[in-house]
């Protein structure tokens, strides 16, 4: 097995009292290599931690971000739950969907509250959070996925301000 | 005006660096703490009232004097799973001012005889994970964590653990078999973390946000900290609003101000010709209220008293031109995507609710459905090992006894386009 990812799996699991504890940061490395937990994923890691490949595979079934399926590489995670959708989120969703079409390169998915509903409606592409979004701008955030840009500059979470005023006076 | 003590110059430029946090008179609290006796710091903590901000609001001192005296191994996790829908207040603290957390937790670990603390962290926050692995970086380099901290003989060491999704892992002991490595599946309560938690070592769990707050009690004073907001929901608080409102964001109050100074004042209330239809005070898990009680004071005993909840301090407010069988609909289905499947009454009964309320959303029902479904909501209540299935009969109940007269004008109406479910669509 990789080498890189064996050392990372062992990182972790000295981080704990009890190196179980590593699970999900350890399937969460292997699915960065494999692509999704896949069987020879699970293997891997329950070779490194010491357990069995089924203790994992129940962990991996349990949590949203493990992949069970092999997947697109990029994920784009479309929160749908209420305060989103109160602003227009499934209909953002069904767009995004209907131009991600059948590339191969995507992870579409509707998503449950990702906690950030004061840029609803809201994504996260690759783990980065962009919102407000409208329909209008779903070529663009596709587009800045395909050609490995910086997805939709000046609408991630990371650049907004707190909304109380006063704070910063 | 009111006090910012967890969002005072929130977005100075730096300020999740140690540089820029120590200037604005960061770690002065953990340096006062340390030169205290731990009973001395759990005494300000006790006298400051503070209640946990993450959803239950149990007095955050009574907490840590649960846990055993004695030199048996301990642990403090920091509840940072922040999954409750609306709820986007912990986040604003990690990625802002992530140090004010680990001052907090240090602090917190001294009065409780901790040396050993997780923050675990949920893992769709990539960006504020980053940015609380760089300062916990720092703060070891500086000698505030680790090793007979500043030389005062107490020790903690501190591990960020990021979590895969699960909404069911922001409950306190699906949290800790999670950070055991396992599926998410919460525990019998007795017994109670502080005494059988983490490796069955006791164990203290507490929020981000109150975490956070505790260097500026140290700062003030527990009794002057005890001075802001009301008797009995001391303090500030974060608010997070979102939905139908002009400006959505967090904002810092003093408990105990009236909800619509936060809706209409703060968030600007609905956009214009619309108004206000319910709202959901604490996250999608407690009751709803509506526009007759914009009035209500926004604390944790004035919500209790009007039979809901502060919870996390989430406030969705959905407008007069949303149908609220698309509201229950759309709760329903969260809490039936995330209930772990372990008690019936949470696995089945949150599944019939999404049924049931296809049905009524469709035209396909009676109105002796509503009951029904309101008695399936009381078969939920009070009989899980935790209260994800509360979560969404609370919400239910209160929208079918606030809302009968619409629900059931619904089911009239509705049959003319039978099959048709009732959507949420965005109105902003």
């Amino acid at each position: 097995m990789n080498a890189e990812l064996r050392a990372e799996i062992e990182t972790h699991m000295a981080l704990y009292p009890d190196s179980r504890s590593a699970a999900l940061p350890a399937l969460e490395a292997a699915q960065r290599v494999h692509g999704w937990c896949s069987p020879e994923a699970i293997e891997e890691v329950a070779d490194v931690m010491g357990v069995t490949p089924a203790s994992l595979e129940a962990v991996a079934t349990f949590y949203d971000m493990l992949e069970t399926e092999p997947v697109g590489k990029h994920s784009v995670y479309v929160c749908t739950n209420i305060s989103c959708s109160l602003r227009g989120a499934d209909e953002l969703h069904a767009a995004i969907r209907e131009a991600a079409g059948d590339d191969a390169t995507f992870n579409v998915r509707a998503f449950e509250c990702l906690g950030a509903c004061d840029i609803a409606p809201m994504a996260s592409v690759d783990g980065v959070y962009v919102g407000p979004l409208s329909v209008e701008d779903v070529p663009q955030l596709l587009d800045d996925i395909r050609a490995g840009r910086d997805v939709l500059a000046d609408k991630q979470l990371s650049k907004r301000p707190c909304a109380d005023v006063e704070a910063n006076a | 005006m009111s006090a910012k003590l967890l969002l005072a110059n929130i977005d100075e430029p730096g300020l999740n660096t140690l540089e820029v946090y120590e200037r604005r008179g960061g770690y002065q609290s953990l340096r006062k703490a340390l030169a205290m006796t731990p009973e001395e710091v759990l005494d300000q903590l006790k006298a400051s009232g503070i209640r946990g901000r993450g959803g239950a609001g149990f007095a955050m001192g009574t907490k840590i004097s649960f846990l055993p005296k004695g030199s048996m191994d301990k642990y403090l996790v920091c509840n940072a799973d922040e999954s409750e829908p609306g709820t986007f207040k912990d986040r604003e603290l990690m990625q802002k001012s992530p140090h004010m957390l680990i001052e907090g937790i240090v602090i917190a670990s001294h009065a409780a005889g901790i040396r050993r603390a997780f923050i675990y962290i949920r893992g769709e926050y990539v960006l504020q994970a980053d940015i609380l692995d760089a300062a916990l970086a720092e703060a070891r380099a500086a000698g505030y964590l680790g090793e007979d901290i500043l030389g005062s003989g107490h020790s903690l060491s501190l591990v960020l653990h990021r979590g895969a999704g699960a909404y069911i892992c922001g409950e306190e002991t699906g949290l800790l078999d999670s950070l055991e490595g396992k599926r998410g599946n919460p525990r019998l309560k007795p017994p109670f973390p502080a005494i059988q938690g983490l490796y069955q070592g006791p164990t203290l769990i507490n929020n981000v946000e109150t975490l956070s707050t505790v260097p500026s009690i140290l700062r003030m004073g527990g009794a002057s900290y005890a001075k802001l907001g009301v008797e009995t929901s001391t303090g500030t608080k974060l608010v997070s609003i979102s939905g139908h409102v002009r400006r959505p964001g967090n904002y810092e109050i003093e408990l105990g101000i009236p909800a619509r100074e936060i809706i209409y004042g703060l968030a600007g209330g609905p956009p214009d010709g619309r108004s206000v239809k319910c709202w959901f005070p604490g996250g999608s898990s407690s009751p709803v209220l509506t526009a007759d009680d914009l009035d209500i004071p926004y604390d944790f005993d004035s919500l209790a008293a009007a039979r809901t909840m502060l919870g996390s301090g989430a406030i969705i407010v959905v407008d007069d031109s949303t149908p609220i069988v698309a509201v229950a609909l759309k709760v329903a289905k969260f809490y039936r995507h995330e209930s772990c499947g372990k008690c019936t009454p949470c696995r089945e009964g949150t599944n019939w609710t999404v049924k049931m309320l296809e049905r009524i959303s469709s035209g396909e029902a009676t109105p002796m459905d509503l009951d029904i479904i309101a008695g399936v909501q009381q078969n939920i209540m009070g009989k899980c090992l935790c209260v994800l299935g509360d979560a969404m009969a609370m919400p239910i109940s209160s929208i079918i006894a606030k809302f009968r007269p619409e629900l059931e004008a619904h089911i009239e109406t509705a049959r003319d386009r039978a099959g048709q479910v009732e959507a949420l669509t965005g109105v902003n």
